[in-house]
């Protein structure tokens, strides 16, 4: 591995020397350079320890894609004044939630100048162009960033112990006194070390998007938008009743549509996703959006959107997983983050491994402080406040009972039937509960949990 | 055969083997999908990362990974076996969480460097 440079460890020798085993050549091995593993070694290096950075792509953000926003405020501590060299493409300043059905759509649209002015709230960015940047920072703090190797599995020492990981490379071992796992979805090195109870494909959804280049003056005028603001609506009730969603937002001069939905349900309904992403393009509330956007880029990536209930062990023997390979992302309806989840649980393991590997003792107890952490912030607390939404949301009743359900009673309230007078919003709820089939009992039970975890 | 069938790479005459789908197709098609998959970079490695045990896919009523597949990789054959092409693909994951069959799809990332690359802007 001939462009590593191995600078020497820290402190004590953890996995190294005293059972006859040569020293690590690093305090600490990152896997995956995407947000989490990024702010994972920057914390890391900030304390002063050795790390290496390891990303399978050919630069960090190769592999990863999203459906779309960056919400900043984790990154003000990590990086102050992140807004001044981020590059972002626009600051969402409007935030829409869409209730559609095939003839119908109810949106719920927030606009805001206080988002459009440091520090901000949401930017759209490319992942391939923030997770660069954001690995930048890390090496500028002193993280060793290896680029086209790809971890293949968790290295154990003659003791069964976790002594670094084995790549692809030629002599590809490489040694740390503890690893943090941020290898995404599909999280190998989590399964691998067996911290997954289980693994239900039912968790996981799949988001394909179709990235539109369209004129910056054209996307202004159809979005509302000036300057640099810029739209992010997020969709419920457009994936022919699959378990899902959609979304679009702006870039500086494309736009992105697309659907997540969930795996197990596209394959049991035998629906082609991308015909799924057509129909949403199609319909009127969206094909004005978008038409005449040349296809600059197709792409796909699975979701980890199980919440707190599915999230594996997050620490084992000298091993910490953080972000998508922890299952953070948070699929709660009106709340749909992950970039700021990874960043954050990456943040906290690189600060509880840097402490740990002060105490020379990297094992499940001395790491417990990766736990801790994010308990105390909005990663973990978050996820625990929200554990029963993605089983709502995810529900037959959210899926295809309550969008034409709401979009019937606001359609009765909005259309002038003169001569005949105006029943009223409870008549009106009723007959749509009616030719719904929306069961009272469904609606308040419901409506107790979205109270309970939004309230 | 109908040109949706065709543009499908690698497409069998035979691959929409769920009756009226080569028509559903013909609906709703806005563009060539290898021209949707001529959008993206790859990097094609020799080794494949995934591998698709086609016999055990012969007895596989749902072929899951067919429909699910973003990149459209896996190929029904008349004979119940599955063809597939690891070159163009996203490294998602969806076709061995969608699949059923134990031990059908064997799925790895691609060595260091090799597969797709996202678009920068």
């Amino acid at each position: 591995m001939p462009d590593v440079a191995v600078k020497p460890t820290t402190g004590d020798t953890t996995g190294g020397s005293r059972d006859g085993t040569p020293p690590a050549a690093f305090d600490a091995i990152v896997v995956g350079a995407g947000p989490a593993g990024a702010a994972a070694a920057l914390t890391l290096a900030r304390a002063g320890k050795s790390v290496a950075l390891l990303e399978r792509g050919i630069f960090p953000g190769a592999k990863n894609m999203y459906g779309g926003v960056v919400y900043g405020r984790v990154l003000d501590h990590l990086v102050p004044n992140w807004w001044q060299d981020v590059p972002y493409q626009r600051w969402v300043s409007r935030r829409a939630t869409m209730l559609m059905t095939p003839t119908q759509s109810l949106t719920i649209d927030y606009r805001s100048d206080r988002w459009i002015e440091a520090p901000y709230n949401g930017m759209t960015a490319y992942r391939a162009d923030f997770d660069a940047w954001l690995a930048a920072k890390a090496e500028e703090a002193g993280a060793t960033l290896v680029c086209s190797t790809t971890a293949t599995s968790l290295l154990r020492g003659a003791d069964g112990r976790i002594r670094g990981v084995s790549t692809d490379r030629p002599d590809g071992d490489l040694t740390a006194r503890v690893v943090i796992a941020c290898d995404g979805v599909n999280s190998f090195l989590a399964k691998s070390a067996g911290l997954y109870q289980a693994f239900d494909p039912s968790n996981f959804t799949v988001g394909v998007k179709e990235v539109l280049r369209l004129p910056r003056e054209v996307i202004d005028e159809r979005c509302r938008l000036t300057g640099d603001e810029g739209l992010d609506i997020e969709i419920v009730g457009c994936t022919a009743g699959i378990p899902g969603g959609g979304f679009f937002y702006t870039n500086r001069d494309s736009v992105a549509v697309g659907i997540v939905v969930s795996v197990v349900g596209l394959a049991a309904a035998r629906v082609r996703p991308e015909k799924l992403l057509a129909d949403l393009k199609k319909h009127p509330s969206i094909a004005p959006l978008v038409r005449d956007g040349e296809l600059l880029e197709y792409s796909a990536h699975t979701i980890p959107e199980g919440g707190y209930d599915v999230m594996p062990e997050l620490v084992g023997d000298r091993l910490l997983i953080a972000g998508d390979a922890a299952a953070m992302c948070l699929a709660a309806g009106i709340w749909l983050e992950g970039v700021n989840f990874a960043i954050g649980s990456g943040a906290a393991a690189g600060e509880a491994a840097a402490e740990a590997l002060d105490q020379g003792d990297a094992s499940v107890a001395a790491l417990a402080g990766y736990r801790r952490r994010i308990e105390a912030n909005f990663v973990l607390a978050d996820h625990r406040k929200f554990r029963r939404v993605p089983h709502l949301i995810m529900s037959e009743r959210v899926q295809r009972q309550y969008p034409p359900f709401v979009c019937d009673i606001v359609e009765k309230m909005f259309t002038v039937d003169n001569p005949t007078p105006k029943l009223g919003l409870r008549r009106w709820a009723n007959d749509a509960r009616r030719t719904h089939g929306v069961r009272l009992r469904d609606l308040l039970r419901d409506g107790a949990v979205g109270l309970r975890s939004f309230g | 055969m109908s040109a949706v069938t065709d543009i499908r790479a690698g497409a069998a005459p035979e691959a929409p083997s769920i009756g009226g789908e080569t028509v559903e197709r013909q609906t709703w098609v806005d563009m060539p999908f290898a021209d949707r998959m001529a959008t993206v970079e790859f990097r094609i490695a020799e080794r494949p990362h995934i591998v698709v045990d086609s016999e055990l896919c012969e007895g596989c009523s749902t072929q899951a990974c067919v429909t699910a597949c973003p990149a459209d990789l896996f190929v029904p054959t008349a004979d119940g076996k599955i063809l597939f092409n690891f070159e163009q693909c996203f490294e998602c994951g969806t076709c061995y969480l969608a699949c059923n069959v134990e031990g059908a799809i064997s799925w790895s990332y691609p060595d260091g460097g090799f597969g797709v690359v996202m678009r920068r802007s």
